[in-house]
């Protein structure tokens, strides 16, 4: 949600107490006609609205909160291949926490997540500045660095799968080329193979976040810059002292954005790497699935998906946070 | 585009300058070879892969990886191809946005000119919906569909599509909404008009730009989606996105490459064509719901 996005929302949502008073069927020229017809106008557009936003509440309340419980409820339960409804405390917790294979996965999504977003925003940040020094053709090669957001992750690790081939794939290419020693197969290597899925998320959405940044660099005041610049400014502390720190909000969404993509991240695992090789490149999201569909452990896939849910709200509310704490100080 | 203050005049190709367009130009390299990579793959023979390299250009480009792909490699025990999911994608994608888009439209109108009490807090508890991990609810959502008799069914993933893709539209709109002058809905409703006269010959002729910035992210969203799928799919209503993750992860039997790349290409053409023809709606949506990623 960036700040853009927001600011007006807010102000309208203050403006609007006037409303139904307009609405008053003995105001305006309705009053000229049949009372009993524009009253019940007049109730029709009193209910209306609730009417037509009731089932999405409910929808929201039944789908997103009451399961959000409900799955709450299960982590607590002793629930295996069936659901079990008495109530055990915490030992799915206990057991997750004891499980190698789960802590394997928490530490992945660290070394995964983290080198993916700090080279997805220095990637884009850089991308949108360049793009940014009135570049000819810059709209096809906007085109060109953003196409792999439209693309399935699935698609995203078909292609990249085959290109990191170990044997067919970079290695063979680059030893075509002359260099004889070359090797690349981190695919298979355990130790590495958690950074592959860096090497595809990065392609995959490093030009969203250059697009995200240039926006950002278009709403900047001119002005600021321009009497920069009469003072003397280079162009490097131009965009080190005014530019960057006016791009904060951005920079907010972005961080907001990559990290909520890197704790969900499932199907680019799944395609790229499937976890492998053995448990390797295990994710959460990766442990949740299997531990609920394949291997018939419910309460622990309960228990993983609510550590999920944990982690997202982590890093997410302090994030929101700033950014309406930094929306506020800009009105 | 506040770059023209940094030059005066026209820009002049000076070695800085050209080193950017160097720059910019591999990069742009950098994004185009796994697609480069993947339609020359597709087109080669299986002996022309082994013999060569990715980078090679196809010396006798075939279309058979293309049709065995289609209709005939093996996703899993059955050997029909990707033809069957690729339909099941849009059994599944094009009631699932068309409802979800037009139910987020009523409600965008509703939060932005039909304010009543606890508006506020009816639209934050609806945001909450663009942040959860999908994981956190699809277990009693498994159990729900099972019960329903709509598991592994087009139905029951439209539903499901539907129902998580809520949060998003009405946000699209409402912030769209938000910006129609709230003079124009009050002049409206001094003059007589109803909810739906104003929704109907004010804010809909309105709201073009923001139906084709919805229909192309949900298309996106929901065409590309992988855990509902492989979760409340089953094998009968199996979309694309599964059946090409199943394709090239079977461990089975020779590995054709030129197979698994062409069948990547068929399940990312219905969003690559949309993402060339209407790219513009496409970036504004991933911007507006920046919050998804």
């Amino acid at each position: 949600m960036s700040d853009t996005a927001l600011s007006p929302t807010v102000s309208t949502l203050h403006t609007s107490p006037a409303l139904p008073t307009s609405a008053d069927p003995h105001r305006g020229r309705s009053s000229a006609r049949d009372t009993g017809n524009s009253s019940l106008a007049a109730f029709a557009d009193r209910w209306l609205p609730r009417l037509v936003l009731s089932p999405t509440i409910i929808v929201s309340l039944v789908f997103v909160y009451g399961f959000i419980g409900l799955t709450g409820y299960l982590s607590l339960t002793e629930s295996a291949l069936l659901p079990r409804f008495e109530f055990a405390g915490f030992v799915q917790y206990e057991t997750l926490f004891e499980l190698d294979r789960w802590w394997t996965a928490a530490a992945n999504l660290g070394l995964f997540g983290i080198p993916f977003i700090a080279i997805c925003l220095a990637l884009g940040l850089f991308l949108a500045i360049l793009l940014d020094q009135r570049i000819r053709l810059e709209g096809a090669l906007r085109a060109i660095y953003l196409y792999p957001m439209a693309l399935s992750f699935i698609v995203t690790g078909a292609a990249w799968k085959w290109i990191l081939n170990p044997g067919l794939g970079l290695e063979k290419t680059m030893r075509d080329w002359g260099f004889e020693n070359f090797s690349f197969d981190w695919l298979v290597d355990s130790d590495m193979a958690i950074y592959t899925v860096v090497i595809a998320g990065v392609w995959q959405s490093s030009g969203f976040v250059m697009a995200l940044f240039l926006s950002g660099l278009r709403g900047i005041d001119d002005s600021i810059i321009k009497a920069a610049m009469v003072d003397g400014a280079s162009l490097p502390t131009i965009y080190l002292r005014i530019v960057i720190p006016a791009l904060r909000p951005v920079f907010l969404s972005v961080l907001l954005v990559l990290s909520h993509i890197a704790i969900k991240s499932f199907d680019l695992v799944m395609a790229l790497t499937a976890g492998g090789p053995g448990t390797s490149s295990d994710v959460p999201a990766v442990f949740m699935y299997q531990f609920s569909f394949t291997r018939g452990q419910l309460g622990l896939g309960a228990a993983s998906a609510m550590m999920m849910l944990a982690t997202v709200l982590a890093v997410i509310v302090p994030l929101m946070y700033l950014e309406t704490k930094g929306a506020r100080h800009a009105r | 585009m506040h770059a023209d203050t940094y030059a005066n005049g026209a820009p002049n190709l000076s070695v800085g300058r050209l080193f950017i367009y160097l720059l910019l130009g591999l990069v742009a390299l950098y994004y185009l070879a796994p697609l480069y990579v993947m339609l020359s793959t597709s087109v080669k023979t299986l002996d022309e892969i082994r013999a060569g390299n990715l980078l090679s250009l196809p010396q006798a480009p075939t279309l058979a990886a293309w049709s065995k792909a289609w209709s005939g490699a093996c996703t899993s025990v059955q050997c029909e191809g990707l033809a069957p999911y690729f339909w099941n994608s849009m059994k599944m994608t094009l009631p699932a946005m068309l409802l979800s888009t037009l139910i987020g439209s009523l409600n965008g109108y509703v939060l932005a000119h039909w304010r009543f009490r606890g508006a506020d807090i009816v639209f934050t508890a609806l945001m909450v919906g663009c942040f959860i991990p999908f994981q956190v609810v699809i277990l009693p959502m498994a159990r729900l569909l099972g019960a329903a008799e709509l598991a592994n069914t087009a139905t029951g993933l439209v539903i499901v599509h539907t129902i998580y893709g809520l949060a998003f539209t009405t946000l699209f709109f409402r912030n769209y909404y938000v910006t129609v002058p709230e003079e124009l809905v009050k002049a409206a409703r001094i003059d007589g008009a109803g909810f739906f006269t104003i929704y109907r010959r004010i804010i809909f002729p309105l709201s073009l730009p923001i139906f084709m910035v919805c229909f192309i992210w949900q298309f996106t969203q929901i065409w590309n989606d992988f855990l509902f799928g492989v979760v409340f799919g089953g094998s009968d209503a199996q979309p694309v996105t599964v059946a090409l993750n199943n394709l090239v992860n079977t461990s089975t039997g020779v590995v054709e490459y030129n197979v698994n790349m062409a069948a990547a290409i068929i399940a990312a053409l219905p969003t690559l064509v949309i993402y060339l023809i209407a790219g513009k709606y496409f970036v504004r949506g991933l911007t507006a719901g920046a919050v998804k990623g």
